[in-house]
């Protein structure tokens, strides 16, 4: 067991740069034996946090990325019906010896959820994208990741060896039920604040002085603050901080030209271009210290 | 009512922890009054997380309560207010939400409501007193005192402002519920008999005739699934629309009751998502938590900046593929009618069809004059009138088809 500044420590030698809140979450996930639901805008760093928890526990990430449509035997387990077809075709004798043999182990797929509970050490189980997966299946996985068994009715059920430390995200494109919700510790990740936002493309872009961190922070959060469809996401932001450090700016201000030309990697979308004119990215850049 | 359950080791905590236990059952009624979904489990260990020394903060018991605690961004963003008035004695405020204030009277769209819904006919308000502009003096207690079986099918055809005596409107009420019932049932039985595979299922061909050694007698084909018809209610509860809103909030209660996919909004100078507060089983109750949401209700109608926060805020969550955004509205818009255009160009890009529903369409002389409407009806794919019972059931056929 660690306490919250421990773990704030281990994930920022792991490079993310978590804020207080994060690590009294991920300390709470240990102690209540409860799964992490993120919520927050595409692009906050969501994703990162599984992958951040799992150098930390210096244990295996095991991800499964909902979809709609996704089912139990994508998810949970199927069985290697070519496999048991050929030793169906192999074997001669007695239809018992056969049952027995088909429906072991051997032939069993593991899909993620599986796998996730069959583990010596408890891996981290990222469940990426929920609301994307159906109704239906939200709620098959409320029953795992209350109970940590699963029934397989060839076999019979299977209980976890370990429990894994589970993480949810979502990104808001469908309203989770109450139950899942109720299940699970919560936290909103939110864009980060100036500062850290400079920690993180310091920790993450070689090359990146503490100056021009600072800066490309600033200008960002300048961005967002903008009226835009789409707000640049931490990802976008390191995106453009590589651009920039590959193009040799040193301190942006010396170059307003490459500033408002490499826009592309944090504007996605038509309308956003349109409205952050060169005037516009000028008057940002005119408030960035 | 003890919120925290029978913690482990009661009797062995001291008194302080014992006092500290109180605290918090009160606390955790204070998060239910706040609208938290707060169970049994969540008050244990909550308990647990106290003995354990997280109380020692209270800056980290703060941010461990609040993610226990909070189940989605509204209460996540709430939290730290409600939990600093309740712990530190600092004064917020700490119902965000009060249940049934004096301005549901003020409102005249929502009068006629609570009305119907809350007495059997008892009142002697009518409800809808409110004089429409354009028309000849209101006919009330003509028709309303008709009897025996001809009333109910008369009621189908009579312009909703028409309806006069309380017994009529709640009339009309059951029935724009029971509509939205029966389109919900027909819907889902076309739904199913149009579903047929299409595509040969390998891998379960194999699973279904591993008994016959491999040989595919039986085939599995696969089908694509159809997802349910989403329906968005976008009410318009300006003061223009008054006289109507009240049966059409019915309707939309109704809509939200029945259909497995539905979510409604309110709006006039601004917009409100009343899906939560709709849920409420009990028509009249649900209207008390309405009233406040529709504070305001009278004044402009703002409908391109309403449509502007609905793309900008709800529009990703709400909307999918299959779904129909239904806009109940006179179009008759006090902001910009340029902004109302683009907006309604975004939303026709997102969803699959627009419903625009306007309940003075069947005016006599009535034509789409109102810079609003020009501005939006080229975006719009049905433009109907609904100001009667059968021109809303009217609508059936057509969502049923899509």
């Amino acid at each position: 067991m660690k306490d919250r500044n421990e773990i704030a420590e281990a994930l920022a030698a792991s490079g993310y740069i978590a804020d207080s809140e994060l690590a009294t979450a991920i300390s709470l996930m240990q102690r209540l034996r409860r799964p992490l639901l993120l919520e927050g805008e595409a692009g906050v760093g969501k994703t990162e946090v599984a992958k951040a928890l799992s150098s930390v526990h210096a244990t295996e990430l095991i991800r499964l990325q909902c979809y709609e449509g996704l089912d139990q035997s994508s998810a949970l387990y199927e069985w290697n019906y070519q496999r048991q077809l050929l030793a169906i075709q192999a074997h001669r004798g007695g239809a018992s010896s056969i049952e027995d043999q088909i429906f072991s182990e051997k032939y069993l797929l593991e899909r993620p959820l599986l796998s996730a509970i069959r583990r010596d050490k408890p891996p981290v189980l990222l469940i990426d994208e929920i609301d994307r997966a159906d109704d239906e299946f939200e709620a098959f996985l409320l029953e795992l990741l209350s109970d940590f068994q699963i029934s397989i009715p060839e076999l019979g059920t299977i209980k976890a060896i370990s429990i894994p430390h589970v993480v949810l995200t979502s990104n808001g494109t469908r309203e989770l039920s109450d139950a899942l919700r109720r299940r699970c510790l919560y936290h909103y990740v939110a864009y980060p604040d100036v500062e850290r936002e400079a920690r993180i493309i310091l920790a993450r872009i070689n090359g990146a002085s503490a100056s021009l961190s600072l800066q490309i922070a600033r200008m960002v959060e300048g961005i967002r603050k903008e009226e835009l469809r789409k707000a640049p996401g931490v990802g976008e932001t390191l995106d453009w901080a590589a651009a920039l450090v590959g193009l040799d700016v040193r301190d942006l201000h010396d170059e307003p030209e490459t500033v408002h030309e490499t826009l592309m990697c944090l504007l996605k979308t038509q309308e956003d271009k349109a409205r952050v004119t060169r005037e516009v990215s000028e008057r940002i850049l005119g408030r960035v210290a | 009512m003890s919120c925290c359950g029978p913690t482990p080791g009661f009797e062995e905590m001291d008194e302080v922890s014992r006092l500290l236990s109180g605290r918090l059952a009160a606390f955790l009624r204070t998060l239910r009054d706040n609208g938290f979904a707060v169970g049994l489990s969540e008050g244990q260990d909550a308990a647990a997380l106290v003995a354990s020394g997280y109380a020692a903060r209270s800056g980290l018991l703060r941010s461990a309560f609040k993610h226990l605690f909070s189940a989605r961004k509204s209460d996540w963003d709430k939290f730290d207010g409600i939990f600093d008035a309740f712990w530190l004695g600092k004064r917020v405020r700490s119902r965000s939400m009060a249940i049934g204030s004096s301005n549901a009277a003020k409102n005249p769209s929502l009068k006629g409501l609570r009305d119907a819904g809350g007495t059997q006919g008892g009142t002697q308000s009518a409800t809808d007193q409110v004089p429409s502009p354009d028309d000849a003096p209101p006919s009330r207690g003509g028709e309303g005192r008709m009897e025996g079986a001809s009333r109910a099918e008369n009621l189908g055809e009579v312009d909703f402002r028409k309806l006069a005596d309380p017994e009529q409107v709640a009339q009309a009420h059951e029935a724009a519920a029971s509509l939205a019932k029966i389109m919900r049932t027909r819907l889902t039985r076309r739904d199913m008999a149009r579903r047929r595979g299409y595509r040969l299922d390998l891998r379960r061909t194999i699973h279904r005739n591993i008994s016959h050694g491999g040989v595919p007698i039986s085939l599995v084909k696969r089908q694509r699934k159809d997802k349910p018809l989403r329906l968005i209610v976008l009410l318009d509860a300006s003061g223009s629309m008054s006289m109507y809103t009240s049966v059409f909030l019915r309707f939309t209660h109704g809509v939200l009751d029945e259909f497995r996919e539905a979510e409604a909004f309110l709006f006039h100078t601004r917009l409100a998502h009343v899906s939560g507060a709709m849920k409420e089983k009990d028509a009249a109750r649900a209207l008390d938590r309405l009233s406040l949401l529709a504070q305001g209700a009278g004044g402009g109608t703002k409908i391109g900046e309403s449509l502007q926060t609905f793309n900008r805020w709800h529009a990703a969550r709400v909307i999918h593929s299959r779904s129909v955004v239904m806009i109940v509205s006179d179009g008759y818009e006090t902001g910009d009618a340029d902004l109302l255009g683009r907006e309604m160009a975004a939303l026709s890009k997102r969803c699959r069809r627009i419903v625009w529903l306007n309940p003075m369409m069947a005016w006599e002389g009535y034509t789409p004059e109102a810079k609003g409407i020009r501005a939006a009806l080229p975006f719009v794919d049905l433009y109907a009138p609904a100001n009667t019972l059968k021109s809303l059931s009217a609508l059936e056929p057509y969502l049923a088809r899509l």
